[in-house]
C-alpha cells in the first residue's frame, strides 16, 4: 500500500494537533509520531517579521518529490509537509513536517530528511524586516544547510 | 519562453517575469545565461553571482548548465534557497 504524502503550501497558520489527527484518526498500526515545526525567531528583537517569497508553480512540485523520496526510502504510514509563505512574525509557525511509523526510527529519520531537503531543495526565499525600519537583507543559504542535506546522499 | 526571475535577482533585475526568444545558437542553460547578460548591465551585474545563480527549467531543478532548453517553457533564476 502506497502511502499519499499531504503537501500544502499556504499563508495561514497551520494547527499542528489536527493534522497529526489527520493521519492517526482510526489507526491501530501507528507505533511513533514525529512532528517539526519551524518558527520565526525575532534574533534578539532585531526583527519584526520574515516575509517568504516562494515559486507557487514550483514549491508544491517540488516538496512532494522530496516526499515521494521519504516514503521510498522509510516504511512510513503518513507524511505531511506544510510550509507557509508572506509575511510571518516572530513566534509565528513557517514550517511543518509529520513523518508516521511503526516505528520511531523511520518517523524520526524521514522527518529530518524532510527538514533538510526543504531548506535546500524548496524554492522559498526568506527577506528580514528589521525593527530599526531599515531596508530589509535577504537571508543567506547557510553551507551548513547544505552539509546536512548531503549526509542523506549515500 | 517565460522567464521568472525570485528573490534578489527579481530585485535587482526589477521585474519577475519576462517573456524572451533566444537566438538559434542558445541552446543551453549556460549559454542562456551568457546571452541574457550581453541583454542588459543589469543582468550582467546579476550575473556576477553565477556560481550561486541556481536554475530550473519547467519548474525542475538542473545541476548542469549543459542542459538544453529545446522545449522549455519556463526558466526560473533564483538564489539559494533559504525557506524552512
Amino acid at each position: 500500500m502506497s502511502v499519499e504524502p499531504t503537501i500544502r503550501i499556504q499563508q495561514q497558520d497551520f494547527d499542528l494537533a489536527a493534522e497529526v489527527e489527520r493521519l492517526t484518526q482510526g489507526r491501530r498500526d501507528i507505533g511513533a509520531v514525529v512532528t517539526f515545526t519551524g518558527l520565526c525567531r525575532d534574533e534578539d528583537g532585531r526583527l519584526v517579521a520574515l516575509e517568504l517569497e516562494h515559486y507557487p508553480g514550483m514549491a508544491q512540485d517540488e516538496i512532494a518529490r522530496i516526499a515521494r523520496q521519504a516514503i521510498e526510502r522509510w516504511p512510513l504510514t503518513g507524511l505531511t509537509a506544510i510550509h507557509r509563505h508572506g509575511r510571518i512574525a516572530p513566534g509565528e509557525n513557517i514550517v511543518l513536517v509529520i513523518a508516521v511509523a511503526s516505528h520511531r526510527q523511520a518517523a524520526f529519520e524521514a522527518a529530518s530528511f524532510m527538514m533538510d531537503y526543504l531548506k535546500t531543495r524548496a524554492p522559498f526565499w526568506k527577506k528580514e524586516h528589521p525593527a530599526d525600519g531599515s531596508q530589509g537583507e535577504w537571508v543567506e543559504a547557510r553551507s551548513e544547510d547544505d552539509s546536512s542535506a548531503a549526509r542523506w546522499e549515500d | 519562453m517565460k522567464l521568472v526571475y525570485f528573490s534578489w535577482i527579481r530585485e535587482k533585475l526589477g521585474m519577475a517575469e519576462e517573456d524572451v526568444t533566444p537566438p538559434e545558437h542558445v541552446g543551453t542553460v549556460g549559454e542562456l545565461l551568457d546571452w541574457l547578460g550581453s541583454r542588459s548591465e543589469a543582468f550582467e551585474k546579476v550575473l556576477e553571482h553565477d556560481k550561486v545563480i541556481r536554475v530550473a527549467v519547467d519548474r525542475v531543478h538542473i545541476d548542469d548548465h549543459a542542459t538544453p532548453i529545446d522545449g522549455a517553457q519556463e526558466i526560473a533564476l533564483f538564489p539559494p534557497m533559504t525557506g524552512g
